[in-house]
């Protein structure tokens, strides 16, 4: 993939996790702050399907640009076709991990497992 | 042999007469060829008001250590030959006034992110190659001499002109380079000086190949590594503004401008 379209999507990332991130805190003013904490409301939301839906684009556009951003870092700090592939590939594969842990524990909160 | 003793022991005492201050200069030395040893060396040297760091050092390779390893030419700031970091800051020694530094301590040193060959000479190698990359020239099948049909000239408006000419004041010192804090990580970073340069032959209405620059520097180690911090352009000794030439790239390859 060329790096302009990498990028592209690392920017997009931001953003959109920007602004899920804001509407995330924005439900906490549904009630008193502490209170939208506690361990039955927060559950409550991953009941909510819409919530649900919110909560995985944000696991999944912070896992993407986080670990583009890991990626970034690592190839400034070493240099070699090796190291680089593995980085890159090494990236990926724990983005996809993260995602994967981060759905099944969604799921099970919505579908009421926990 | 005693004529040319005479003459530098002249030239050092009508220094000293014709002289109203002297200033310490610290000389970094080392010769990676030799070992690793790095060492300053202090030398008391006699100013004017118009005295250049260049200046000081060929006044001191002249009377007081004829090794001293330095790169100059042309003396006037059009070479970029003798491009080093002077307290702390890179700077063209040609370039750089003493009285303007406001400081009885002068230490210079060789650029960083350059490899050094000997005391303040570093090697240009890194440099040329990533400035060669990036096709230093106007990519054109059109000729302005064609046999048989005369010169035909490619013209240019002055706003055609005004949106590469400063990028063409570039003079390969490699001050950018020594400034930026990616190339200090990244030893495969194209490097603002490339970067600045493949800018100018983008925006160079005549020029028909940003297609294949943009290739050439959209890759995992080119344009995007870059950090805009903006050193490079705070260095720059002709008002070249490679970080300004960056973000002009940039917008190309997100397909902001055209």
């Amino acid at each position: 993939m060329k790096e302009s379209v990498v990028m592209k999507i690392h920017y997009g990332t931001a953003l959109g996790a920007v602004f899920l991130t804001v509407i995330h805190i924005l439900m906490r003013m549904t009630q008193d702050f502490h209170e939208s904490l506690e361990f039955e409301n927060v559950l409550a939301n991953y009941e909510m399907l819409g919530y649900a839906i919110l909560l995985e684009l944000l696991l999944i556009l912070v896992s993407v640009h986080g670990f583009n951003g890991l990626r970034v870092i690592l190839l400034e700090i070493k240099q070699g076709p090796t190291y680089e592939k593995a980085v890159s590939y090494g990236c990926v594969a724990a983005m996809a991990i993260l995602i994967a842990y981060g759905t099944r524990t969604i799921l099970m909160a919505h579908l009421g497992m926990v | 042999m005693s004529s040319v003793s005479q003459k530098v022991s002249e030239e050092r005492s009508q220094t000293i007469v014709s002289s109203t201050k002297s200033i310490t200069l610290r000389i970094k030395r080392s010769n990676p060829t030799i070992n690793s040893e790095e060492k300053f060396d202090e030398f008391i040297v006699p100013i004017e008001s118009w005295t250049t760091v260049l200046d000081a050092l060929l006044d001191v390779k002249s009377h007081l250590d004829h090794s001293i390893g330095i790169r100059y030419s042309c003396r006037q700031a059009s070479c970029g030959s003798c491009g080093m970091k002077i307290n702390g800051r890179p700077a063209l020694a040609c370039f750089t006034k003493i009285s303007e530094l406001d400081t009885d301590s002068i230490t210079v040193e060789p650029m960083d992110n350059f490899p050094v060959v000997r005391d303040l000479a570093v090697n240009f190698t890194r440099l040329i190659n990533n400035h060669k990359k990036i096709m230093p020239y106007v990519v054109s099948k059109d000729s302005e001499i064609t046999p048989g049909e005369g010169i035909k000239e490619s013209l240019q408006t002055p706003d055609d002109v005004e949106k590469y000419i400063q990028f063409s004041s570039c003079i390969k010192c490699g001050l950018c380079n020594s400034a930026c804090p990616t190339m200090a990580m990244d030893t495969s970073f194209v490097g603002p000086q490339a970067l600045a340069q493949a800018y100018r032959y983008i925006a160079d209405t005549r020029d028909k190949g940003k297609k294949t620059r943009l290739k050439i520097i959209d890759e995992s180690h080119g344009i995007w590594r870059c950090h805009a911090a903006g050193s490079c352009s705070q260095v720059c000794p002709k008002g070249v503004d490679p970080a300004m030439g960056i973000q002009m790239l940039r917008s190309y390859l997100l397909g902001i401008r055209d």
